[in-house]
C-alpha cells in the first residue's frame, strides 16, 4: 500500500483576527489541486465503512474516485443521488462523528481520516460555480405530498419525493425558505446565497414552496388532506427556545439564541443599513456549550462586542459543540468560562431616577462555580454547584443557548398525532406517526439535533411515503 | 398576492389597509394577529386583525405610524402588494358564555377593541364600549363602535370629544353605578391597560388585556415577545396575545418595550427623510 499523507490537507481559511470583524465565510474551501491531493488519500475500501457513518448514505468512495479522475461533475452526480443539500452538508455536518469517524485511515491506520466533508463541499461548490445544466424535472407520478417546514428535513424529503415524480408542496411559516439554515446558522459558517442556490435546485425539480403559511394556523394538517394531498411530512423543527428559569431573564438585553441569531441572520441585522435592531458592542455572555452557543458568541463578536464569554457548566471535554467550531471561537478570542452556571441576571436600577434610560437593562450576571460528579444517564459527568462560590460577571447582554423544544402549534391542531412528554412527535425510524399517512422527522421528532440527522430522517420518510403510496 | 384593495387614512397617524388574503380571511377571528412585511428588506410587524371578510377573502389591518416599519407600510398605495403577510396568529378572544362585557380601548388599540366588540354584540351580549383618545382629531371607528355596542362611552384627554377624562374614569363610574360585568376586555397603551386592570382588580372583575410586545417570527420561535404572567414566562405570540390582566407584569412589559427606543428613533428619522425625498422627487 502506498504511503498516505498522515494529515488532512488543511483548508485555507480567513485569519482569525480579520474574520472576527466580518461576516464573510471563515473557511474558504479547497482549490482543485488541494481537493485532488486529498482525494488521493482515500483507500477506496471495498466495504465502505464511511457510507454507514453517513445519515443519508452518500456513496463516498465513489464520489471521491471521480475527483481523483478529475471528473468533478461526476462526483456531484454521485452525491446528489443521496443528498439534496450537498453544499450545506459539506459545511455544517459533524463529519468527525459520522463518515470521517468510520474512515479506515483513522480506525485502522491511526492517521487523520480523509477530509470527506471538505471534498463534499468542494464538489458542490464546483458544481454551483461551473455547471450550467439545469436538472431535468422528473416525470410526474400523479401523487401529491405536502411537506411542513422548509428546513433540512423538509427540503430533503421534498427533494427525494420530487425526484421520484411526486408533486410536492412545501409550507414554510417564515418569509424565506431554509429553516435553521437561514435563521440559525450564521453567514460566516453558511452563506445564505448557498442555501438559496440549493433551494433553487429543488424548485427546478418541481418542488413548490409556499412561504408565510403557518400550519396549525393558516391551514391544518386535516385541511391539507382535504386539498388532495395523500401524505403529509412534518418537519417543523424544534423552534421553541428554552429559558433557564432564573431571575432576570426578561431584562432588556437578554436574548434567546434563536432571537439573537434570527435578528442577525434572517432579518440581516448585521448589515449596517438593516431595519432590524440588535444590541451591538459591550460585553456579552452566552450560556450553553453547543454549536448554537458558538454561533451566537461568534456573531456577537462580529457585531462589535468588546468581550464575549461562553459560560458552560461542565468542562471543555463535555462541550457538545463541534471541535472545529470551538477551536474557531477560541482563535477569534472568545473566552470560555467552564464549570460555571448562571444563577441570576442582574438589572440596572437607578433608585433616584426612575426615568434613567438604563433602568431595566442588564448590568451583569451572577454565576456559581461547578464541579463534576458522577456520570449521568448519557455518560456525561453531572455538574454540582460549589457552595459559596458565587461571583458576578460584568456583562451588558446575555444570550441563552441552552436548547429548544418543538413548537406545539401542529400537535395542538392535529387530532390523533401522538407526542411524548417533551412535546416531540412520536415517529418510528421511517417517520411513521400515529396518524395514517402523516410522517414526521428531524427536530420535531428528536428535539434539537443536527442538520444532517434531520436530513437523514427526511430521506427515510420520503422512502416510506413512496412505499406507502406507490408500492401498496 | 396580498394586494391592497382599500387604503384609508383614519386620522393623520392611523391608516387602514384592506388586503387580499383569502387563506387568512377564512380563518381569522377577533383577537388574532398577522405578521406584515411591507417590502423585501422590511421588518416583520405584528398587527392585530381589525376586520375580515370571508366572502371577499380580505383582512383589514389598522396601524399607527410610529416607526420606520409602519412609515414604509404607510407608503404603500391601493393596488400595491405587501411583500409578505402571514397569519392568523395567536389565540382568538374567548367570547363564549359572556353575557355582559365592558370593552375598553385606548388610541389605536380601539382598532383591536372594535372586532371583539362587534363579535360580542353580534352574539347577543350586552356590550359597553369605552373608547379613549387624546383629542378629537385622533378618533377612529366611532360610527362602527356606536353601531355595534349596547352603549358607547367616548372619552378624551382634552375634552374635545365626548367626556373629558380617562377611560378608567368612565369604567369606574359604570361599575360604581351598579353595572355588573362578566368580564372587562382592555386593549390600548400598556400604561392604560395597567390602570384598567388595577381598577377592576379592586372590584374583582375578571379582566383580559391584549398585549402587543416586540415580536419577530410570531410563531413561538424567538421568545422575544415573552412576558411574565402570574410569575410564569409566556410568549405573547402563541400563548396570547390576550392574558389575565390581573396577573401580567406590566412594568416589565413596559421596560421591554423600550429596549430599542434609541435605534427606533434613528430609523424613524432616516426613513422619514428618505420618504420625504421620494415624495419631493415625485412632485
Amino acid at each position: 500500500m502506498a504511503a498516505r499523507e498522515p494529515k488532512k490537507n488543511p483548508m485555507p481559511q480567513q485569519d482569525a483576527k480579520v474574520r472576527a470583524h466580518n461576516f464573510d465565510e471563515v473557511a474558504l474551501g479547497y482549490t482543485t489541486e488541494l481537493a485532488k491531493a486529498e482525494s488521493e488519500r482515500c483507500l477506496n475500501c471495498k466495504n465502505k465503512p464511511c457510507v454507514s457513518g453517513c445519515p443519508v448514505n452518500i456513496d463516498i468512495p465513489e464520489f471521491i474516485s471521480h475527483i481523483k479522475n478529475d471528473d468533478i461533475e461526476g462526483a456531484y452526480e454521485v452525491i446528489s443521488k443521496s443528498s439534496s443539500l450537498p453544499a450545506v452538508c459539506g459545511r455544517v455536518c459533524p463529519q468527525e462523528h459520522q463518515c470521517e469517524h468510520e474512515c479506515t485511515l483513522a480506525t485502522k491506520l491511526k492517521l487523520e481520516p480523509v477530509g470527506i466533508g471538505r471534498l463534499e463541499r468542494f464538489t458542490a461548490d464546483y458544481h454551483r460555480n461551473n455547471s450550467k445544466v439545469k436538472p431535468e424535472p422528473p416525470k410526474q407520478n400523479g401523487h401529491k405530498v405536502a411537506v411542513i417546514g422548509a428546513g433540512p428535513s423538509g427540503l430533503t424529503c421534498a427533494g427525494d419525493l420530487a425526484r421520484l415524480g411526486y408533486a410536492v408542496t412545501v409550507y414554510e411559516a417564515l418569509h424565506t425558505a431554509g429553516g435553521v439554515l437561514v435563521y440559525g446558522i450564521p453567514e460566516f459558517r453558511l452563506p445564505k446565497s448557498i442555501v438559496a442556490a440549493e433551494i433553487e435546485t429543488l424548485k427546478e425539480l418541481g418542488v413548490e414552496i409556499m412561504t408565510d403559511v403557518v400550519i396549525g394556523r393558516t391551514l391544518t394538517v386535516d385541511e391539507l388532506f382535504g386539498q388532495g394531498f395523500e401524505a403529509v411530512f412534518i418537519g417543523s423543527g424544534a423552534g421553541l427556545p428554552n429559558f433557564m428559569k432564573i431571575p432576570g431573564e426578561s431584562l432588556c438585553g437578554v436574548y434567546s439564541a434563536n432571537e439573537f441569531l434570527t435578528r442577525s441572520n434572517l432579518m440581516k441585522a448585521y448589515l449596517d443599513d438593516s431595519q432590524t435592531p440588535i444590541m451591538k458592542g459591550g460585553k456579552v455572555a452566552v450560556t450553553g456549550g453547543g454549536n448554537v452557543a458558538m454561533d451566537a458568541a461568534r456573531t456577537a463578536l462580529r457585531l462589535g462586542a468588546e468581550k464575549v464569554y461562553i459560560v458552560y457548566r461542565r468542562s471543555m471535554e463535555e462541550l457538545p459543540a463541534r471541535k472545529e467550531e470551538v477551536e474557531h471561537a477560541m482563535e477569534e478570542g472568545i473566552e470560555f468560562i467552564f464549570l460555571c452556571a448562571p444563577v441570576e441576571i442582574l438589572g440596572y436600577k437607578n433608585e433616584n431616577d426612575p426615568r434613567d434610560p438604563k433602568n431595566g437593562f442588564v448590568r451583569g450576571m451572577k454565576c456559581i462555580k461547578m464541579e463534576l460528579g458522577e456520570p449521568d444517564e448519557r455518560g456525561r459527568r453531572r455538574p454540582h454547584e460549589i457552595p459559596g462560590s458565587e461571583f458576578e460577571l460584568d456583562v451588558d447582554n446575555v444570550i441563552i443557548a441552552i436548547g429548544t423544544s418543538p413548537n406545539p402549534l401542529i400537535k395542538n391542531t392535529t387530532d390523533g398525532l401522538d407526542v411524548n412528554s417533551h412535546g416531540c412527535i412520536i415517529a418510528d425510524e421511517n417517520g411513521v406517526t400515529s396518524r395514517e399517512n402523516v410522517f414526521a422527522g428531524g427536530d420535531a421528532v428528536t428535539g434539537a439535533a443536527t442538520v444532517i440527522s434531520a436530513m437523514g430522517a427526511g430521506k427515510k420518510a420520503a422512502a416510506a411515503i413512496h412505499r406507502k403510496l406507490c408500492a401498496e | 398576492m396580498n394586494k391592497i384593495i382599500t387604503r384609508r387614512e383614519l386620522n393623520p397617524t392611523v391608516t387602514l389597509l384592506e388586503i387580499e388574503a383569502p387563506l387568512i380571511a377564512k380563518k381569522a377571528e377577533p383577537g388574532q394577529f398577522v405578521i406584515v412585511r411591507s417590502h423585501d428588506d422590511a421588518e416583520r410587524i405584528p398587527l392585530t386583525v381589525a376586520d375580515f371578510d370571508r366572502d371577499k377573502g380580505t383582512v383589514t389591518i389598522i396601524f399607527q405610524i410610529v416607526g420606520a416599519g409602519t412609515m414604509r407600510l404607510n407608503s404603500l398605495r391601493e393596488g400595491d402588494s405587501l411583500a409578505n403577510l402571514a397569519g392568523p396568529l395567536g389565540r382568538a378572544t374567548e367570547t363564549d358564555g359572556l353575557g355582559k362585557v365592558a370593552v375598553v380601548g385606548g388610541g389605536v388599540g380601539c382598532a383591536i377593541a372594535y372586532p371583539v366588540t362587534k363579535k360580542l354584540f353580534d352574539k347577543g351580549a350586552q356590550v359597553h364600549a369605552i373608547a379613549g383618545f387624546r383629542t378629537k382629531d385622533l378618533v377612529i371607528l366611532e360610527d362602527e363602535f356606536r353601531a355595534h355596542s349596547t352603549q358607547f362611552f367616548a372619552m378624551s384627554d382634552d375634552g374635545s370629544w365626548g367626556e373629558k377624562g380617562l377611560v378608567t374614569d368612565a369604567l369606574k363610574k359604570l361599575i360604581e353605578s351598579g353595572e355588573k360585568y362578566d368580564e372587562v376586555i382592555t386593549i390600548g397603551p400598556l400604561i392604560m391597560m395597567k390602570f384598567v386592570c388595577a381598577l377592576t382588580k379592586q372590584y374583582g372583575i375578571k379582566t383580559v388585556a391584549s398585549m402587543n410586545p416586540i415580536m419577530i417570527d410570531g410563531t413561538g420561535m424567538c421568545g422575544c415577545c415573552r412576558l411574565t404572567v402570574g410569575g410564569e414566562t409566556k410568549f405573547a405570540c402563541v400563548d396570547g396575545p390576550e392574558f389575565d390582566g390581573h396577573l401580567i407584569d406590566f412594568d416589565e412589559a413596559m421596560a421591554r418595550g423600550r429596549m430599542y427606543a434609541g435605534f427606533e428613533q434613528r430609523k424613524r428619522e432616516e426613513t422619514c427623510r428618505l420618504l420625504n425625498m421620494k415624495e419631493g422627487g415625485r412632485a
